[in-house]
């Protein structure tokens, strides 16, 4: 019966995973080691702390992050003091004020990340009509996720013998449908490394994704720990279930 | 029915209650603490305490002048208080008072004084924070709901309030800088 | 339900009560010593689970609706707020969203074993309709909840099984306005379907009140079909099946919690983690795993129906299809007439067992197209499962209830208990010689 039950268990889940390559004659992403796999991992605080770096220097300049706000930097190992400081680069507009005019202020932890443009409009007629996502979510709006997002990073290549490229286009081997309009992004040392990691493409593009696999999903070790425990809860709860229930049938069979 | 068989059928039972007793406890424990994340839910949000402190910049304010800032959603009165406002408040008989303090614990710094802006009769704001807002029989605030006066130590003198002004948590970064909450 | 026998109650705050208002005798009578067939097997314990995965969708629901905002302009980013700021937000709205996957495949399950022992048959035909009326409930529940985070796949899924309706004749456009409150997919739709969402489980708690009352008038069915005879056949229901139920709970709890905690978005697609851009529709959109089936159904119909050689048309295909979506989901009502052969159980009927298992394999297969991109291999995998849907409800049911002999039925329960038990006996000392 049970074996039944998870038979067809495993085929609905796997009538709902297999659509998620279905699309697209990209190839699938390699699968990275990541320290958040597995039923207890967590995220790399120094890896966090790169990645938004990298994300600050190269990425933010395009992309927006509005679902986040600095104080979640914390997280990444920062400390209040720091925490100000990262917030206090960035200017918001505020008000409006006692004469009813608005005004700019620094950002407080408080404030969501400040998005590089001011609106959908404005970042698509910067980027030659093409949207920059905004990147709270990119991980978990991507079928492959982080593994996704490495890769696009480092998938660039020349494209295959016939295919030709408009000004403003790029091949990449992992882009759904190969073309994008999001040049390389990051190169060898483009960005510094204070704590000695190596300054490569590999390092910038783990780092990032890491990163952003974070700010998809910030709650992901509370939410690993706490199954952690309804789980074994549950365990040991349907085995008592079991005595109890064996006890109670016991007369009649 | 023989001896032997009875303390059978007791050990039985003794060992059924306790599953019985094991897995209602579990049934108890569990419901119990999956409970816990509704109620917790519906206390303040992160962003919410994220907002739970202010800081604000008081250099601009003038002798004499109050300025209305917002925290945690209520008005919070900062005032520069006046050479007179000071000896006023600090001359006042405790007698004379419902809610007895003096005025040396209501501020940090007698030049400053910083209260939420919330009658504790019934919760209106009082009036008196502009020039050309009436202050009351004692010259601080006047609460025109139910006619509540505070003095200039914001401490209730007249009306169906019982309790002065509430002093939030706050304090000095600097000489012109406060961190309220 | 007033007046009738009232138990004995020894509290004697219970006994005042009772004595007023016999919810106790009530209560004692329908779940404590109410008789019920002692050969279920853990088929029978999805009912149960169903109403426990009920109650935790209300219950997440109303908590999750105290932190969302439904307005087309702050949907998405309330939704991510519960996600990111609201404590324990992220663990309620996983248990919400997983909660309806795992209510679905609960009562897949029951509905299964309603079909496959004959639970439908006289004289339970009211209890079938009551329950697959909750069955189109929890559709039309499920389908708004996926709109209400007003993502690119919620918003994109409202566009499309809406525009369903612009297939009626001469009403169509009108019609779908109503629904949209607008000339798009937009606020007013939004609102209006937080609304219902709200409303419509407590309409579902109703009829599960009436599906298990008429479950109560008739008793439960059994693995065999036959009807208890006598005392010896059933069991009260507490302790019993309240120990059995709540042991199976806590296995189905095992599965929901891993998926929940582990990976919970296994059962959303990336366009779920975008807001709703009116202006660009994703590549690709599908609707949740457990509307696939019929969403296949929908795409299998590519042809228009009229005269052939000529271009006069009847049925367009788009029509076609929307006919026999809906078709596939109301045909089920009518079921207890289809099949009226007097065996209830599978069991004892070779050939339906055999049919009723490939209608199981036509549906999943019609999952796996419902997924794919309408072109090539899917759609004949469609086209070939939706014929075989509608031939067994509309030609095999009918013409094995004419036609079928089924095999010897036991006298009772009791005998085919004791039956069972001497193979079981029988098998285990044969292995163990």
């Amino acid at each position: 019966m049970f074996k039944f039950i998870s038979a067809l268990f495993c085929l609905f889940v796997l009538t709902v995973a297999v659509p998620v390559y279905a699309s697209g004659d990209a190839e699938k992403p390699p699968q990275q080691e990541w320290g958040s796999n597995g039923i207890l991992g967590t995220y790399d605080r120094a890896a966090l702390q790169r990645g938004y770096k990298v994300y600050s220097q190269v990425c933010a300049s395009c992309h927006s992050m509005e679902r986040a706000s600095y104080r979640n930097l914390a997280d990444l190992g920062y400390s209040a003091q720091e925490v100000k400081a990262i917030a206090a680069e960035y200017t918001v507009v505020d008000g409006p004020d006692d004469e009813g005019e608005m005004f700019e202020r620094p950002a407080l932890p408080s404030d969501n990340f400040v998005s590089p443009f001011a609106n959908r409009q404005a970042a698509m007629y910067a980027n030659n009509g093409a949207f920059p996502p905004d990147m709270s979510l990119l991980v978990k709006a991507r079928a492959g996720g982080a593994d996704y997002i490495y890769a696009l990073l480092t998938g660039y290549d020349e494209p295959p013998h016939g295919d030709e490229l408009l000004d403003g286009q790029y091949w990449n081997k992992y882009m759904p449908g190969h073309v994008l309009a999001m040049a390389p992004p990051i190169a060898d040392g483009m960005v510094a490394y204070e704590d000695g990691s190596p300054e490569t493409l590999h390092q910038y593009s783990m780092d990032v994704s890491h990163f952003l696999a974070w700010v998809s999903e910030p709650h992901m070790e509370a939410r690993k720990r706490t199954g952690l425990k309804a789980f074994l809860f549950l365990l040991v709860f349907a085995f008592v279930m079991y005595g109890v229930k064996k006890k109670v049938w016991a007369d009649i069979h | 029915m023989s001896t032997q068989n009875i303390d059978h059928n007791d050990d039985g039972e003794t060992r059924r209650d306790f599953l019985y007793l094991t897995a209602g406890a579990f049934g108890a424990v569990g419901l119990t603490s999956f409970a816990w994340p509704f109620l917790d839910s519906m206390n303040p949000a992160a962003d919410t305490l994220a907002m739970s402190t202010i800081e604000v910049d008081i250099s601009p304010i003038q002798e004499g002048q109050s300025i209305t800032v917002v925290w945690q959603g209520k008005p919070v009165f900062i005032r520069h208080r006046t050479a007179a406002e000071i000896e006023q408040a600090r001359s006042t008989d405790l007698k004379d008072l419902r809610d007895k303090q003096v005025d040396s614990d209501r501020v940090q710094n007698e030049k400053w004084l910083v209260m939420v802006g919330i009658c504790t009769h019934l919760g209106c704001v009082p009036l008196g924070q502009k020039i050309t807002q009436p202050k009351g029989d004692f010259g601080g605030w006047f609460c025109p709901c139910h006619g509540s006066h505070y003095d200039t130590s914001g401490r209730i003198r007249k009306g169906p309030a019982p309790k002065n002004l509430t002093v939030p948590n706050y304090k000095f970064m600097n000489d012109t800088r406060l961190l309220i909450g | 339900m007033s007046g009738g026998e009232r138990a004995e109650f020894k509290n004697p705050v219970v006994s005042w009560i009772d004595e007023r208002l016999p919810v106790f005798s009530l209560m004692q009578k329908e779940y404590g010593t109410f008789p019920t067939p002692k050969n279920f097997n853990y088929f029978w314990n999805f009912g149960a689970i169903a109403t426990v995965m009920l109650v935790l969708m209300i219950v997440t629901g109303i908590v999750l609706a105290m932190h969302y905002t439904p307005h087309a302009d702050h949907a998405f980013g309330s939704v991510e707020r519960i996600m990111r700021d609201v404590n324990w937000g992220w663990l309620l709205r996983y248990l919400h969203m997983n909660g309806a996957a795992f209510f679905f495949i609960a009562v897949y399950i029951h509905i299964f074993r309603g079909m496959y022992y004959g639970s439908y048959k006289k004289p339970r035909e009211l209890l079938w309709i009551f329950g697959v009326l909750i069955f189109v409930l929890m559709m039309a529940a499920a389908f708004m909840g996926y709109v209400l985070p007003w993502s690119q796949m919620g918003g994109w899924a409202a566009t499309v099984i809406t525009s369903l309706f612009s297939a009626i004749p001469f009403i169509g456009e009108d019609l779908l306005h109503f629904l949209w409150g607008g000339f798009s997919v937009d606020n007013p739709t939004l609102n209006r379907f937080f609304s219902l969402h709200y409303l419509l489980p407590f309409v579902i708690c109703a009829v599960v009140f009436l599906h298990v009352w008429a479950l109560h008038v008739t008793g439960s069915n059994n693995p065999v079909g036959v009807e208890p005879k006598g005392k010896q056949d059933t069991l009260p229901f507490h302790p019993y099946y309240t120990a059995k139920d709540t042991f199976g709970l806590a296995v189905f709890l095992l599965f929901f919690a891993a998926v929940s905690f582990y990976t919970p978005n296994i059962f959303a697609h990336p366009a779920h983690f975008v807001e709703f851009n009116p202006m660009v529709t994703p590549p690709h959109i599908v609707p949740e795993w457990y509307f696939l089936p019929f969403y296949a159904i929908l795409k299998a119909v590519t042809f228009d129906i009229g005269i052939p050689f000529t271009d006069v048309v009847f049925v367009s295909a788009k029509l076609g299809g929307v006919i026999a979506m809906f078709g596939a989901v109301f045909l089920l009502f009518f079921l207890p007439w289809l099949d009226n052969h007097p065996v209830k159980s599978a069991r004892y009927r070779p050939l339906y067992k055999k049919a009723l298992l490939l209608l199981v394999v036509a549906v999943l297969a019609l999952g796996w197209a419902g997924a794919q991109l309408p072109e090539g291999l899917p759609v004949l995998v469609g086209q070939i499962g939706t014929a075989y849907y509608f031939a067994f409800f509309l030609i095999i049911l009918p013409w094995l209830s004419k036609n079928e002999k089924a095999l010897a039925l036991p006298k009772s329960i009791s005998a085919a208990v004791l039956e069972e038990n001497k193979s079981k006996a029988q098998t285990t000392t044969g292995t163990a010689t």
